[in-house]
């Protein structure tokens, strides 16, 4: 369950803000909810290994905005999600929290799978790119051989 | 006796009205959107995120847009905003080995597991104006090539397994964070790595070249580039357990040196490491050589003097928006000081005067 709820967190808070608005609007999910922290916008702070594998060091900050809520049921959802939208935290915790009850087939279905899709596209389409731009060497022999 | 002085009120906001019209230029071209310069002007959008210290492709998008282009300001607005954030917490430490690489080369590999990719660079391009970018609408479509999902090990841990390179070690330190604490002399590495990675490019570069042109020789190599998007994990108190809450694009360049070897160690590479937000390579070898000049101590070399060495002048002049505060600073009206010295100078040469005549 952990595992599950980590990757669905995971995929809401990388999500594009556009794609993920759009999927949820699409579905018109109404849902009766109480806040326990507003969405609020902070920032957290990225860091790095020295040389790779060495200590940690301080690399920048990146904007991050959270917020936690109940659904009628009593269920909770929280949201850590990138960038400063308050909308997609809410969104992102209502799908979490939604997740976690009878309609989570329907959410998993609906902006899940569609998310992680378009997810998996971006990476095949970077990667396929970068292969396009990997370099073949072919050796020129000089001199005489025997 | 001091003198305050006050007035230009009327001047200021005359200025500042005058600077937007002109910062919005001609109305009969269309006004220039965030997306606009997010999508098409995306390397000044990554310096002022990595020099800024924020990473935010909107935020640094705006500042470009209020700062009329002029990148120390949009940086500059963006350190300002930065202050106001909540800091929530530290993230885990970035894993590059998991990079999604848009670029990976190396210049001491040929032949390296997962291969040398160009990715998108200005490299090998003939430094020549396009005149064909005149045209409106253009919209090139790149090649795609199947690939293998295999992972791309750092070209520098094959050298570590034969111990020709020395190890980074993790010795579980916790790293200095100097928008925390104050810089004080010596300082640690962790200090100087998050200092150089949010540094001014140009600096940088200056101080790295003077390395390469003979100020604290440490002959580099380019062990490694590479440039991709990494997962940002952060671990959720109200959960306990980490998520991925960010995907950013890191610049990585790790740099071998040559190193002499000392009475206790036999002769072994060392390493140069630079990190830096966004698609930034410039910067980040030059922080990589800068990094390296800076370990002279640590790895018993000579301090030969060169400025490169010397950790207070480089960390503490890297800073461009601390650097341009006080520069520009003096621009502003100094009318007090200045009749003081002003003074001072006709006392001093009517004395001078007095004594000539003796």
């Amino acid at each position: 369950m952990i595992e599950k709820r980590k990757f669905w967190m995971s995929l809401l808070a990388t999500s594009n803000q556009s794609d993920l608005l759009n999927l949820w609007e699409q579905k018109k999910i109404r849902v009766n909810y109480i806040w326990l922290r507003t969405p609020e916008i902070g920032s957290i702070m990225a860091q790095g290994r020295m040389g790779v594998t060495g200590d940690k060091f301080n690399i920048g900050e990146v904007t991050i905005t959270r917020c936690s809520l109940k659904l009628n049921c009593g269920t909770i959802g929280h949201s850590y999600v990138q960038g400063r939208s308050k909308k997609k935290a809410e969104i992102s915790a209502l799908c979490d929290a939604l997740m976690q009850t009878k309609m989570s087939k329907e959410i998993n279905k609906n902006i899940i799978i569609p998310l992680e899709k378009i997810k998996k596209d971006n990476k095949r389409k970077i990667l396929s790119k970068a292969e396009a731009t990997k370099v073949d060497f072919f050796t020129l022999v000089r001199g005489e051989s025997d | 006796m001091y003198v305050a002085v006050k007035g230009g009120e009327v001047a200021i906001d005359n200025a500042h009205s005058w600077m937007s019209e002109i910062r919005r230029g001609d109305t009969s071209i269309p006004n220039i959107t965030l997306d606009q310069i997010s999508e098409q002007l995306t390397l000044g959008v990554d310096r002022v995120m990595s020099e800024g210290s924020l990473y935010d492709k909107d935020l640094a998008a705006l500042a470009i847009k209020q700062s009329r282009g002029d990148l120390i300001e949009a940086i500059f607005l963006l350190r300002a905003y930065r202050t106001t954030l909540t800091r929530f917490s530290y993230s885990k430490p970035v894993n590059t080995a998991n990079m999604t690489c848009l670029r990976r080369i190396s210049a001491t590999f040929k032949d390296i597991p997962g291969g040398q990719k160009l990715g998108p660079t200005f490299d090998y391009t003939h430094r020549l104006l396009d005149f064909k970018l005149l045209a409106e609408n253009e919209a090139p479509i790149s090649p795609t090539k199947k690939y293998n999902d295999n992972k791309m090990p750092h070209v520098l841990s094959f050298l570590n397994q034969e111990d020709l390179m020395q190890n980074e070690k993790d010795n579980n330190l916790d790293p200095i964070d100097i928008t925390r604490e104050p810089i004080s002399y010596p300082t640690s590495r962790s200090a100087r790595l998050q200092a150089l990675s949010r540094g001014d490019e140009g600096f940088l570069l200056g101080l790295a070249y003077s390395t390469q042109r003979g100020y604290a020789r440490n002959h580099a190599f380019v062990g490694e580039l590479r440039i991709g998007i990494v997962d940002i994990e952060l671990y959720i108190p109200e959960l306990g357990f980490e998520i991925n809450v960010a995907e950013i694009i890191l610049t990585e360049c790790e740099t071998v040196n040559q190193f002499q070897g000392s009475k206790i160690e036999p002769p072994q590479f060392t390493r140069g490491y630079g990190l830096v937000f966004g698609q930034t390579e410039r910067k980040a070898l030059a922080m990589a050589l800068i990094d390296r000049a800076l370990r002279w101590k640590e790895l018993g070399e000579d301090y030969s003097g060169a400025p490169a060495q010397d950790e207070e002048f480089v960390i503490s002049h890297c800073d461009n928006i601390q650097a341009t505060g006080f520069l520009e600073h003096i621009k502003l009206p100094h009318y007090v000081d200045f009749q003081s010295e002003l003074e001072l100078i006709r006392k001093i040469r009517a004395d001078a005067k007095v004594n000539m005549k003796r």
